[in-house]
């Protein structure tokens, strides 16, 4: 039973595991201000692990492995690489956090939320994904309520731990239906006991009961509430790191399990799903205006992203799936981006409300330029990647005819447009009480540097050379059919 | 392998930019150098690129270069780049408003003489570049998904432009309300153009954003019908078309001298010639469906636009509303889809865009040094600088449609055409070239040759050497269109030529 290609199919998980109890077996020996080191180990493991896999463990056709549980492709595997990639950023985006860059634990937590990511994007059975999802969640519930010393991040992890727990549940519950109806966990054998038969209601109550799952987990309207309170009481990397690998592995469950599982009742899910889209699009660009704590209004912004890449998902199409996983992989990069400037900006000022970023490009020229990369990107400017994604999802709406939900979107680009191009006003127009900017830089570390560096020419190069990153995104897409 | 001219026009300016923004911020002098130094290199190639086109009687599209940009089923992008008898001159355009805007914000270190950009030069002119490229992208896409890429890449540094080195007074509100006009424009026609893309699929199963493929596809009447409009009047939004033009005069005034010389001169002429290349071209048929709409709103902004720049006091806003009523005739020359209107619209683009790249470089001249630009204010100036004086008065002559400037050779097909379609649009029209001679003659008077004001005695200076180096530049063109309308007319009726054979026999 054990073959090569079962080790393949979880040759990156294997590693990542070999990190963590790297970290766990030598972090007790460092001294405390060595203890930071632990990112360096887990980002250069990580980008150790990509290279290995890379080289060893490519999937070829479609298989799957270990009992059925795991589907060795494309679509898993380059999420996969896209999921560890992120974690590699947002460790180096935490050395230098006060609290959570000088525990080994917190490395750990990131790589066990990483494994259950990887799990969720290659799951090909019920209780596999279920699982997948409840391993990545855990530690994250962990991670956001970290600085046990600070009131809004006991708040955080806790709500976002309540939030969870109640919509797992009736993600589960669904499942549970589903299984009952089919008599089956494994999605592909789900879906042809469901073409045989089944009232269109019954799928109906079913898709409902686990969008709230997968809603959650993108945090899609109505199920956001949680989203504004935790990314701002969470440590900034781990927001930016909920906020981008969480939210695709959510859309990576979402691509399997409606488009395996469920295309016969494609009719009924895509209407729930664009009633989904459209209201998050809508809600989370309206209340993104008045916020003035730029971690909320990114939460916000993160909210209408979601919205965003479920049009690819409506769509229902080769071009719709290309679409969304080329989406995820440019919102991936610019979120992180954003995120890693407002750690880094906030670590020196220790302030966050968007009027303290006044003067930042006389501070320090380079984040305001990455800044403004990373706005331009959110808001679908070229040449970012965040217009090609645009773009893409957009045609892929067009072609499946969901042209209203395609002028929904265009609608809330604009109003998108507005505040980020407003919170830039900030970065390069208004100037610090005393016009001292010079005297007060923003200096960044090394991590830093790297890790905003290496994710502001990702943002370009998504934006102007996008062709192999579509055609792997394609190659993922094509496994679904 | 041609060298790929094209390409390395267009790739230049952003090139230019990234370097810029590598090199230290304290090291100003050397970040004017290699703007300069670009800027040159892009004129002197697009000179090139124009003289080739006009020496040897080209027709079509010339200087192709096509390279598959993204090719994975269901999408097809390809960078596809060429020039023909209408955008070559806006090529050249825009290579001789990027020189000349660099030598108007060269800048000045000394504290007394506010002329040009002293703060942040280097983000300045990265920016600034920026804009340029997409600009010459957009002139030489044949691409519709890379025009659409070039245009937004046009459209937001125009935001920070404004925003950070305008006037300071509106320049926060400007800036955004034309980046809101502009990027609604934008998206409504991508998604026009994305319904081209289905649909072209759909009836020849060719998937390609390829315009000179699209132009085969055989779009039904109504498809054409509907979807015409959003697509032309999305463009022609940057066009200043009204009723969409508010954002144009408040941008305008707003922006620094140079961002308004290219803003003026270039940006809104990609707004007229994107709609007539995707709109007309493209949808021929809903063009001429529509053809009356677009003829009552451009006349509508000739009248209009000329008699509320009459009534300003303040001189860029007069210059503002100006363009609007110029950019009128261009969309009036474009609305009667026949020969002579299109040629006189291919050529009013590029003589307005000198012209009133002119005009704005004159106002920030005196602006920077007398510090006012209301017309009341002002007096005396050509004791002061007459070089810059000859240049707003010939810019004056060619807005007035004067023989023996390139404004004449513009206009007066512009007129003939539109009589031939609806002469009573024509005689509506023609009102704009008396109110516009009013209006210039008396600024002039005022502005140049009154007695000097007692608040601007003495202390108002000459303009510098580098600034008459870019009036003359700017004067030379449009004499010598006017003069020699074979250096520009027989090269866009090539243009024209194709046009109508798109549009259905000529």
């Amino acid at each position: 039973m054990f073959t090569t290609e079962t080790f393949a199919s979880i040759l990156p998980e294997i590693l990542i595991l070999t990190i963590g109890l790297l970290v766990l077996i030598i972090e007790p020996f460092w001294k405390d201000e060595q203890k930071r080191n632990a990112g360096w180990l887990t980002a250069g493991g990580l980008l150790i692990a990509v290279a290995i896999s890379l080289l060893f463990a490519r999937p070829g056709a479609p298989v799957e492995t270990l009992g059925g549980m795991i589907r060795f492709d494309w679509l898993g595997f380059f999420l996969k690489m896209l999921f560890m990639f992120a974690a590699a950023a947002t460790a180096l985006l935490m050395m230098d956090h006060e609290q959570a860059g000088k525990r080994g634990e917190s490395y750990l937590m990131l790589l066990a939320s990483l494994i259950g990511m990887n799990l969720m994007a290659s799951s090909a059975d019920l209780v596999m994904l279920y699982l997948s999802i409840e391993t990545a969640s855990i530690p994250l519930y962990i991670l956001s309520g970290f600085l046990v010393n600070d009131e809004r991040s006991t708040e955080a992890g806790f709500k976002y731990l309540l939030y969870g727990a109640i919509s797992s549940t009736v993600m589960l519950y669904g499942f549970s239906l589903l299984f009952g109806f089919s008599g089956a966990t494994d999605l592909y054998e789900i879906a042809a006991a469901l073409t045989s038969g089944g009232t269109p209601l019954l799928a109906f109550g079913v898709v409902t009961l686990i969008v709230v799952g997968l809603g959650f987990k993108i945090s899609a309207v109505p199920f956001h509430f949680w989203a504004p309170d935790v990314y701002q009481g969470a440590p900034t990397p781990v927001a930016g790191y909920l906020s981008t690998a969480s939210k695709a592995a959510g859309f990576a469950v979402i691509l399997r399990l409606f488009f395996i599982a469920f295309p016969e009742f494609s009719q009924s899910w895509t209407v729930i799903l664009a009633v989904f889209a459209a209201a998050s699009m809508t809600v989370g660009n309206l209340l993104a205006l008045p916020q003035t704590n730029i971690k909320r209004l990114l939460a916000y912004s993160s909210i209408s992203h979601a919205g965003y890449a479920l049009i690819g998902v409506i769509a229902f199409s080769q071009l719709g799936a290309a679409s969304v996983v080329f989406y995820l992989t440019a919102y991936i990069a610019t979120n992180l981006l954003a995120f890693g400037i407002v750690m880094a900006f906030s670590r020196i000022t220790g302030l966050e409300e968007i009027t303290d970023y006044a003067g930042l490009s006389r501070r320090n020229p380079l984040l305001g330029l990455m800044m403004l990369a990373a706005f331009l990107s959110l808001a679908g400017m070229p040449p970012f990647g965040g217009f090609v994604a645009k773009v893409f999802v957009f045609a892929a709406g067009v072609q499946a005819n969901y042209t209203w939900l395609v002028v929904v979107g265009i609608i809330n680009s604009i109003i998108g447009v507005y505040y980020y191009l407003n919170v830039l006003k900030f970065v390069y127009l208004y100037r610090l009480p005393g016009e001292d900017e010079e005297k007060r830089p923003v200096p960044l570390t090394q991590p830093y540097m790297i890790a905003l560096a290496v994710l502001a020419l990702g943002v370009i190069i998504l934006g102007t050379l996008f062709g192999p990153f579509y055609a792997w995104s394609n190659a993922g897409a094509l496994n679904l059919f | 392998m041609t060298f790929p001219i094209l390409s390395v026009i267009t790739f230049l300016p952003f090139a230019a930019g990234m370097l810029m923004l590598m090199m230290p911020a304290s090291r100003k002098n050397e970040v004017r150098a290699v703007a300069l130094a670009s800027a040159v290199l892009d004129l002197l190639l697009s000179g090139w690129v124009y003289l080739q086109y006009l020496l040897n009687n080209l027709t079509g599209y010339q200087f192709i270069e096509k390279y598959s940009w993204i090719n994975v089923f269901p999408i097809n992008i390809e960078l596809h780049f060429g020039v023909d008898g209408m955008s070559a001159p806006l090529v050249l355009l825009t290579g001789i408003v990027m020189f000349t805007g660099v030598l108007i914000s060269w800048g000045d270190d000394n504290p007394h003489v506010m002329a040009g950009i002293q703060d942040r030069p280097r983000e300045f002119f990265a920016f600034l570049f920026l804009l340029a490229g997409g600009v010459f992208g957009v002139f030489v896409s044949l691409d519709l998904f890379m025009l659409f890429f070039f245009y937004e890449i046009a459209v937001f540094p125009m935001y920070l432009l404004i925003a950070i080195w305008g006037w300071a007074k509106t320049r926060e509100y400007a800036a955004m309300k034309l980046t809101l006009y502009l990027f609604v424009g934008s998206v409504v026609a991508l998604v026009g153009a994305l319904a081209m893309y289905w649909v072209q699929y759909q009836a020849t199963g060719v998937l390609s954003f390829d315009m000179l493929q699209m132009e085969k596809a055989g779009f039904s009447a109504e498809f054409q019908i509907i979807w015409f409009l959003p697509v032309f009047l999305g463009f022609a939004v940057l066009g200043g078309i009204w009723p969409f033009h508010n954002w144009s005069p408040d941008g305008h005034v707003a922006a620094p001298t140079a961002v308004s010389m290219f803003h003026a001169g270039v940006l809104m002429k990609l707004g007229a010639f994107a709609a007539l290349r995707v709109g007309v071209m493209l949808l021929p048929e809903g063009a001429k469906y529509w053809s009356w709409l677009i003829m009552a709103f451009a006349g509508i902004a000739v009248v209009y636009g000329a008699y509320i720049a009459f009534v300003q006091t303040d001189l860029k806003y007069m210059i503002g509303f100006s363009s609007v009523s110029h950019m009128g005739l261009v969309m009036l020359g474009i609305s009667t889809l026949n020969e002579t209107g299109l040629l006189g619209a291919g050529v009013q683009m590029f003589s307005h865009g000198v012209m009133t790249a002119l005009f704005f470089a004159v106002t920030g001249m005196i602006y920077d040094r007398s510090h006012t630009r209301m017309i009341p204010e002002l007096g005396g100036m050509a004791k002061i600088m007459p070089f810059a004086t000859i240049g707003f008065i010939i810019g004056g002559l060619v807005s007035m449609g004067m023989p023996g400037f390139s404004g004449f050779v513009a206009e007066f097909p512009i007129f003939m055409g539109v009589w031939q379609e609806q002469w009573l649009v024509a005689v509506i029209a023609s009102i704009s070239i008396i109110i516009t001679a009013a209006y210039i003659m008396i600024n002039i008077r005022k502005v140049f040759f009154a007695p000097i004001p007692e608040t601007l005695e003495g202390h108002v200076g000459d303009v510098t050497a580098l600034d008459k180096v870019a009036i003359v530049t700017l004067c030379l063109c449009m004499i010598a269109i006017g003069v020699f309308p074979s250096v520009m007319v027989p090269m866009v009726e090539t243009g024209v030529t194709y046009i109508m054979t798109l549009l259905g026999g000529a």
